[in-house]
């Protein structure tokens, strides 16, 4: 029964990368299998940078939502209402902006605040009322599709001016894209720099050096061949370059702060986190805050993309979050997810989404197919749980 | 002449790491009303959980005859086919049921699967007519009194012929005149030839009731009278008459003044508000002292520690006073900020987060202390505090990394302990912190409670292991039904005062 303390506070080796779990590696090799079927089946069509750069930009929407939906899920909640919610910031952005002459910039920030509030209003019901957030958020996928039928009158709003247009369809040019790159690439050898001195000067375990190398590089040329291919076409969608700001930014705050770690208390054992001083209201109504300004962010970029607000923008867009977060190895029953898993969720619902449609399969096949996907998914991973 | 329902011979049940039962042996004559005294934990329940299928066989040693024959139970239904029927401590009842649906359920009246209402009613009405109880079966259990449900559950059980039945504690929150009524009734069923096994460490009660006495003890059976043959103060006696063993590595501490006060403490039920749980408490704590709290279960002793941590969930009233000062304690949060943590009851339920690693459980009440900049946590920090904590407790895991829920319990009582040890402590309150831990651990557990007291920190200890109260506590106060009824220097105590006292019968 001894054991070594020593070695307790290790980052592991390779054995426990934090932040992955079994499913993610499952999906990992999972999404890789799905390129390659897709890649035979359309004799390399759909690895070409045209196509890799599109696909992206159709998954930074549900990679948005995703991203909000992971804490919610985390914290052993869910919420049904970014779908309309989305739609219904759309909608109003667009409304400001086209019918109303209001500056591109402002009108976004407007319609930030109304999903802000919105996600309040969700987490005050919540958290301080008591009503189970299915039930809350059902509500609000009605009213707030509701709302949004009746400002728009049913209409679909075009076109925008051209603030929009850059955020949905620009690109970086092949420059900034590599300066940005340049930039991620210096911050991650210096944070890993860092923490492993850190770790020398606290007389914690390190990972053997080639090892370290090994990792960081492979992470850096993973992330130059992605710059490189999107290079090839026309540079980083722009939707793409948000996309990675807020999984960066929201990475870090689900891992690195007060907050997060809080999350993951109160989903893991809501009465525990309780009795460790932990104030489980507010940190619900904050989350589901987040969420409300999250699906807000998501509104507009779809609006943007299509330059126009249609009342249907985003019907089922929360089930597509749900399934990407629940696929990339978040529980519903709290306490565990990933950003990084949700991300690559994601991923795997917009390759399905995309390579059948360049097949040509039929819209009915794609349902069916993404459905018994999520199911196997799941099943895959609760069936190697009990096993072990 | 003796005709016996039951005979249990040599029934040896373990679980990981402690032995419940040892050889035990339980002999009942048909139509008695035979008692199963016991401190908590000394296998009563166990015992009878092997009885009615709970536990089937195969996963514990012995044999169960029934009526002379062999009896093999591989599920509750299987005892129940039998004609033993269990009625839990806590009751099983669908609140939100009528009656006679709760009587009937899993065994309804039915013709191909479709319910016969009218014949369940009617059987029904009979069984309560037989209970004397006069209330309309139609009407949900959730709007009957406690005790009225538990007749609820005494016809469910009759309704399945029922030859043997088992009350486990029966009376745990039941009023004197709920207690008149049950005891009459299960007079009245002695009658009918309904043999009872009452399990109760009520003394008096089962001195009103019982035509045989058996007392478990540790998980052996310890002696079986006819209940002529005993006195109260012998059973009480052979219920907790074992020598403290040296389990105990008790201390002597330098006590010093009162710095903490609990004035006029008040709880309310959460489900009855007008019912106190508990009833105008009022005591003291010295710095660097092990208070202990006994009492029965239900005596209110966790109502009141949780209500002083600011965790319980119905009402509660009182004063606390922290160094003269009036303190407020509303919420945990508060409580932690006056540096006094709770260690709860329930592991699993209030205290583990089983989802995360060994650390992030540690560190989860002490997260602000490790903000930075952009309100980021230091994890190194953490990671180094945590292990300096892993190393003082001894707790054994592979890993800081490793999830909580994988380590063995004693291990995970000590991570509980370790998340409150991370905050500047003035006060630590234990409820049952030694509960399902083996004997190792507990030593282990016992070792740093003493640690911690000698680094100042004083400790409330509540437990129903009286030898753990006697082994450890510098003080004990004794509740019972919601009133401190005694406080003792723990200076030659013995287990006894204090179950007397727990009993009610001393006051």
């Amino acid at each position: 029964m001894a054991v070594n303390l020593n070695e307790t506070p290790s980052t592991g080796r390779g054995k426990n990368i934090p932040g992955f779990n079994i499913r993610t590696y499952t999906m990992i090799i999972a999404l890789l299998s799905i390129w390659i079927i897709f890649t035979c089946a359309t004799k390399g069509d759909f690895l070409t940078p045209r196509n890799l750069s599109n696909l992206f930009r159709q998954m930074s929407i549900t990679g948005v939502l995703a991203i909000g939906m992971t804490f919610v899920i985390i914290a052993a909640q869910i919420d049904l209402s970014v779908g309309s919610l989305l739609g219904l910031t759309g909608g109003i952005s667009a409304i400001l902006n086209v019918w109303y002459n209001v500056n591109g910039i402002f009108s976004i920030l407007i319609a930030l605040v109304v999903g802000l509030l919105i996600g309040i209003w969700n987490g005050w019901w919540v958290a301080y009322k008591k009503v189970p957030s299915f039930i809350v958020t059902l509500a609000g996928m009605l009213v707030y599709r509701g709302i949004l039928i009746g400002i728009t009158r049913g209409t679909t709003i075009a076109p925008l001016s051209p603030e929009f247009k850059f955020l949905g369809q620009a690109y970086l040019t092949n420059i900034t894209g590599y300066f940005l790159g340049a930039l991620l690439i210096l911050a991650i050898i210096y944070s890993s720099v860092k923490s492993r001195t850190q770790r020398i000067k606290y007389n914690l375990d390190v990972m053997p050096v080639p090892l370290e190398i090994g990792k960081t590089a492979g992470i850096i040329i993973l992330l130059v061949a992605f710059i490189a291919i999107l290079n090839l076409y026309q540079g980083i969608p722009f939707p793409i370059f948000i996309l990675a700001v807020l999984a960066i930014l929201f990475s870090y705050i689900l891992n690195k702060t007060v907050f997060g770690r809080r999350v993951y208390a109160i989903g893991g054992n809501i009465e525990a986190a309780k009795l460790s001083g932990i104030n489980v209201n507010k940190n619900t109504l904050m989350l589901f805050a987040m969420n409300g300004l999250l699906a807000a962010t998501a509104g507009v970029l779809l609006t943007a993309r299509l330059d126009a607000a249609s009342v249907s923008a985003g019907q089922n867009a929360e089930l597509d979050a749900i399934a990407a977060c629940v696929i990339g190895g978040a529980s519903m029953m709290g306490g565990i997810g990933t950003i990084s898993g949700s991300i690559i969720g994601a991923l795997v619902m917009a390759s399905l989404d995309n390579g059948m449609s360049m097949l040509n399969i039929e819209t009915f096949w794609q349902y069916i197919v993404k459905g018994l996907i999520l199911l196997t998914a799941v099943w895959i991973d609760i069936s190697s749980k009990n096993k072990s | 002449m003796d005709d016996f329902i039951l005979e249990m011979k040599n029934i040896t049940k373990d679980f990981p790491g402690v032995r419940a039962l040892n050889n035990v042996c339980l002999k009942v004559k048909k139509g008695e009303i035979h008692a199963l005294c016991g401190e908590n934990g000394a296998g009563k329940s166990t015992l009878m959980k092997i009885l009615s299928g709970v536990y089937p066989c195969g996963t514990y040693e012995g044999e169960i005859f029934l009526n002379g024959k062999k009896a093999i139970f591989h599920s509750v239904k299987d005892a129940e086919k039998s004609g033993i029927s269990i009625i839990h401590q806590e009751l099983t009842l669908f609140k939100e049921l009528p009656i006679y649906e709760n009587i009937f359920v899993g065994n309804e009246p039915n013709k191909r699967g479709v319910v016969n209402i009218h014949e369940s009613v009617r059987r029904t009405n009979i069984l309560l007519k037989e209970l004397k109880m006069d209330v309309n079966p139609y009407i949900k259990v959730k709007n009957l009194g406690i005790g009225q449900q538990q007749l609820v559950e005494i016809a469910k059980a009759l309704s399945k012929n029922t030859q043997l039945l088992i009350l486990d504690e029966p009376t745990a929150s039941l009023t004197e005149l709920e207690v008149d009524i049950l005891m009459s009734i299960l007079k009245q069923l002695k009658l009918k030839n309904v043999t009872c096994i009452y399990i109760s460490h009520k003394i008096d009660e089962v001195f009103r009731i019982a035509d045989t006495i058996t007392v478990i003890r540790d998980g052996c059976t310890i002696e079986t009278r006819n209940v002529a043959k005993f006195t109260k103060d012998e059973v009480i006696k052979l219920m907790v008459g074992r020598e403290i063993t040296d389990l105990f590595p008790k201390e002597d501490h330098a006590v010093e003044e009162e710095f903490f006060g609990v004035k006029n403490f008040n709880v309310f039920d959460v489900k009855s508000p007008a019912r106190k749980v508990v009833d105008n408490a009022s005591f003291s704590l010295k710095r660097g002292e092990i208070l202990g709290i006994a009492g029965l279960i239900g005596a209110g002793r966790t109502e009141l520690v949780s209500s002083i941590y600011g965790s319980y969930p119905g009402k509660w009233n009182g004063e606390l006073y922290l160094n003269g000062q009036k303190i407020i304690i509303k919420t945990p949060k508060d409580a932690l900020k006056y540096g006094i943590a709770m260690v709860p009851e329930d592991r699993k339920k209030l205290g583990l987060i089983e989802s995360l690693s060994v650390r992030d459980n540690i560190t989860v009440a002490s997260l602000e202390d490790y903000k930075e900049r952009f309100n980021s946590i230091n994890s190194i920090r953490e990671n180094l505090d945590s292990m300096e904590l892993v190393k003082k407790l001894r707790i054994k895991t592979p890993h800081l990394k490793t999830l909580v829920k994988n380590l063995s319990g004693g291990n995970q009582q000590k991570v509980i302990l370790a998340r409150y040890l991370l905050r500047k402590l003035n006060i630590l309150i234990l409820d049952e912190p030694t509960r399902g831990i083996d004997v190792g651990a507990k030593y282990e557990i016992y070792r740093l409670i003493n640690e911690l007291v000698r680094e100042g920190i004083s400790v409330i200890m509540v437990s129903s292991e009286l030898k753990e109260i006697i082994g450890m506590a510098d003080r004990v106060i004794v509740m019972h039904e919601g009133k401190i009824k005694g406080e003792f220097i723990n200076k030659n105590l013995d287990q006894e005062t204090i179950m007397q006292c727990a009993i009610g019968r001393r006051n």
